[in-house]
């Protein structure tokens, strides 16, 4: 048999206050991103705040200076440039525009075939969001976290105890805020491709703690004359192997989804590759260790 | 072999073959099927989303306030007439706020007036005002209704426009209580499609008022985008009952806009609702196209009244409040046709003909949201998908092999039978692939062997406690059942939430990942364990590769 660890006996557990002052700043984090957020002080998609977004593929290199230089003549303003020098594309992002739907990526085209007439390009893609619908994508994806809190939260407490349930929960919604701080503090894009990253990894992060919460309802069952903390922390011992290799290889999945999925799913897979490694730590020290702390009947 | 084994491997035997035959309509290899194939056998495969194949997704709103503006004006104009019909004094018809009328009359008329109003506006609310005031006020129920059918008939609108266009596999339909969405998949030319959708094509036959003074002082034409200022000057001198319009005129040689003003009556002789037929001819004089349009029994038998009474004056043809043409009727004009001229590319008069033959929008429409993938990216996102799935699932089949040997063997086995099953998953629910879907399935081979490794992790442990290696196999199994299926079902919740509240290449990621779920919980409790009993059910094993 190979084995990444053989027969580990870490004391999980007895790391828990480490384990939890890290996790609180986690939380902390997350938590200035979701006021950023509410206060649309944060770098939101245009998905969310509305606006425009234009891909434009070159055929060959542009300097950036001059693409700056003819949008700011044309009058637009908040302009965002990004470029993506390996394939000569440049995306084109402006904000909250008051300009009627429709007309900014006419605009944005119309700038740059007259600003490089002697550099041929295609447009990739072209997107814009009214107000409204950003708005309306925002409430939509709200509701979708809720909903779906609540219905792990229900699944939970009903196959295990609502302390599980509870435990679990607060475990996952630790792993969601700590990427969405990551993408804070990175200062990356806010959208909606991200709420999905987001709900995969409280999916992938639930799965983890799920794993570890059957092996010690099992142990409770069998060991129950040990104490909780010591049928906890051999129970996150005994799965740790099973724990490492699925992280693993899901890891070595969005890997590869990261480095060659292309520059649409790029910051999709980051946000999941953060998500694998932050779930399978909050499954073993937060969600666990809330189990032993949480003074209450945990036997059926 | 056991009569349990010959049985579940037949199953996984029929699984697979199913998938395969659903899934080979999306790949090329189809083409090469012969005829009989495509005619029996599935033929439809995975749908490309817009995000791979290239594409438009644009969501409308409808004005409704609009629709019910106009539907007050209507009644308005209606009552007005209704009374000079019945020759009932009145001593003014006109708007009060948004939805009410009001009408000012002699003292003795207030009765009738009412009671015309009552027979004919049955919506209407009527209330007095004072001795000689009549307020009419539109139900809210009513005015909620009008912007109900003002959607529906848009929906039905633009659904024909677009059937006349000629996109494949259009997708339209409502969404809240007043947006319409439309996809259109591989289009090439947005910006038409965005202007024939959006075209009000409020088609209107309007006598010029020449012979007014004011009409003599109007400048021959302004530059594109005078129209405010010119209307602001005029304001106070337009006569009663007419209105300043313009037509579009593009320099032939310099390809400069202008304008040009017109004096017209503002009430229409003829509206787009009469009109039959709608087609694109070529003038063989100047090779430019037009349009010819042919109007119903009604709506000849006016324009062959009006035009035989107003000989030698000028009728504008007027789309969207922009005037096409203003010809000089030369004689009356029987047999219900028409022409709209105006300098058409062909491709404008073939979006013209379809406007005005799908019939006009009973509300302007804004545009809410344009999603437009080119082509080329789709093609690019789909490779780069490829490439990384490729790569990961390579990497994830490798791992296993050199982390559980043989039993490693099994459990890609099993990884190779979630890819194919999930395929033609995708291909029998006809599914639209989106690139966060591919990411999905990619993720779902990095978590397909999870189920595999609950169960090996276990069967170890028994064999470490001893067991024989039968016994360890069917512990292992039984042990890490209930584990798989909680940990499947949460899974599922999120998926689940993802495909109700996602839209477009969100709910094609939801479809794949709870799809790669379920059948995952399917491959690990009967595709690796089938592959177990064969290995053990010939003879006792000591040492299981594991």
């Amino acid at each position: 048999m190979f084995e990444i660890i053989k027969t580990p006996k870490i004391d999980f557990i007895g790391k828990r206050n480490i384990a939890f002052m890290a996790s609180g700043i986690f939380i902390a984090i997350g938590i200035v991103a979701l006021i950023q957020i509410a206060r649309g002080a944060i770098n939101l998609g245009i998905d969310f705040s509305g606006g425009t977004s234009v891909h434009l593929k070159f055929e060959k290199p542009i300097p950036m200076d001059h693409a700056r230089k003819i949008l700011e003549q044309s009058g637009l303003k908040d302009v965002d440039l990004q470029d993506f020098p390996a394939e000569n594309k440049l995306l084109i992002r402006i904000k909250k525009s008051d300009i009627e739907t429709g007309k900014v990526s006419e605009n944005i085209v119309r700038i740059f075939s007259e600003g490089f007439s002697g550099t041929k390009f295609v447009v990739d893609s072209t997107t814009e969001i009214g107000p409204k619908i950003g708005k309306s994508l925002q409430k939509d994806a709200l509701i979708a976290v809720a909903i779906a809190t609540a219905g792990i939260l229900i699944y939970i407490a009903w196959r295990f105890r609502f302390k599980f349930g509870v435990a679990a929960t607060i475990a996952t919604f630790h792993d969601v805020l700590f990427v969405l701080g990551v993408f804070y503090i990175m200062n990356k894009e806010i959208n909606l491709l991200l709420i999905t990253a987001l709900l995969t990894i409280a999916g992938y992060s639930l799965t983890d703690t799920v794993v570890v919460f059957d092996r010690i309802r099992e142990n409770m069952k069998l060991r129950y004359k040990e104490p909780i903390p010591l049928v906890i922390n051999s129970s996150i011992n005994e799965v740790l192997s099973r724990t490492i290799i699925t992280a693993g290889t899901t890891f070595l999945a969005a890997t590869a989804l990261f480095f060659f999925g292309g520059e649409v799913i790029h910051d999709f897979a980051f946000a999941i590759l953060i998500g694998i490694a932050i779930g399978t730590y909050s499954s073993i020290f937060i969600a666990s260790p809330i189990l032993v702390v949480w003074k209450g009947r945990l036997r059926k | 072999m056991k009569k349990g084994l010959r049985w579940r491997f037949s199953l996984i035997g029929a699984v697979v073959i199913f998938a395969i035959i659903f899934f080979l309509p999306s790949t090329p290899v189809f083409k090469a099927m012969p005829e009989w194939w495509g005619k029996n056998l599935p033929n439809r495969g995975i749908t490309l989303g817009l995000d791979l194949q290239g594409g438009m997704h644009l969501v409308f709103e409808v004005d409704g306030e609009k629709a019910v503006d106009s539907a007050v004006e209507r009644t308005a104009s209606g009552i007005r007439q209704l009374l000079t019909e019945k020759k009932i004094r009145f001593t003014a018809i006109k708007r009060s706020g948004f939805t009410g009328i009001e009408i000012t009359h002699p003292s003795e008329s207030s009765t009738q007036i009412k009671k015309v109003v009552e027979n004919n506006y049955p919506s209407l609310r009527i209330k007095d005002a004072g001795k000689s005031r009549l307020n009419l006020i539109l139900a809210d129920k009513e005015s909620e209704k009008i912007k109900e059918t003002a959607t529906e008939q848009a929906l039905e609108t633009i659904r024909n426009r677009i059937d006349q266009f000629g996109v494949a596999e259009p997708v339209i339909h409502r969404q809240e209580t007043n947006q319409i969405v439309v996809q259109l998949p591989g289009i090439k030319d947005p910006q038409r499609a965005i202007d024939l959708i959006g075209k009000t094509a409020l088609l209107e036959f309007k006598l010029l008022d020449e012979e007014s003074p004011v009409a003599a002082q109007l400048p021959a034409s302004i530059p594109s985008g005078g129209e405010e200022k010119l209307l602001s000057e005029f304001k106070d001198r337009i006569p009663e009952g007419d209105e300043i319009l313009f037509e579009r005129v593009v320099d032939k040689e310099t390809g400069r806009v202008s304008k040009r003003p017109y004096l017209a009556k503002k009430r229409a002789v003829l509206t787009g609702d009469v009109l039959t037929e709608a087609r694109v001819n070529i003038d063989t004089r100047y090779n430019e196209p037009y349009v010819s349009v042919s109007f119903d029994s009604e709506g000849a038998k006016i324009f062959e009244r009006v035009t035989g009474e107003n000989v030698k004056k000028r009728m504008a043809i007027i789309l969207d409040n922009n005037i096409y043409s203003a010809p000089v009727i030369q004689e009356r004009i029987a047999g219900g046709h028409a022409q709209i001229t105006g300098r058409f590319t062909e491709n404008e008069a073939k979006d013209l003909a379809i406007v005005l033959r799908a019939g006009a929008l009973p509300a302007p429409i804004n545009m809410l949201q344009n999603v437009t993938v080119g082509p080329s990216l789709g093609q690019d996102s789909i490779d780069a998908g490829v490439k990384a799935g490729m790569i990961g699932a390579i990497a994830v089949i490798l791992f296993m092999v050199i982390y559980y040997r043989l039993s490693g063997v099994i459990a890609d086995f099993a990884v190779f039978l979630n890819v194919i099953i999930l395929l033609g998953a995708l291909a029998w629910f006809n599914a639209t692939l989106t690139l966060p879907g591919i990411a999905g399935i990619i993720l779902t081979i990095g978590m397909s062997v999870d189920a595999n490794v609950l169960i090996f992790e276990r069967i170890r442990e028994e064999l470490r406690l001893g067991k024989t290696v039968r016994a360890a196999i069917d512990a292992g199994y039984k042990k890490a059942f209930l584990t798989i299926v909680d940990s499947h079902v949460t899974t599922l919740i999120t998926a689940a939430v993802l495909f109700q509240f996602g839209t477009g290449p969100i709910k094609g990621f939801a479809v794949t990942l709870s799809l790669g779920v379920m059948i995952n919980l399917f491959t690990s409790m009967m595709g690796t364990r089938v592959v177990f009993d064969l290995i053990t059910s010939k003879r006792a094993l000591k040492r299981l590769s594991i």
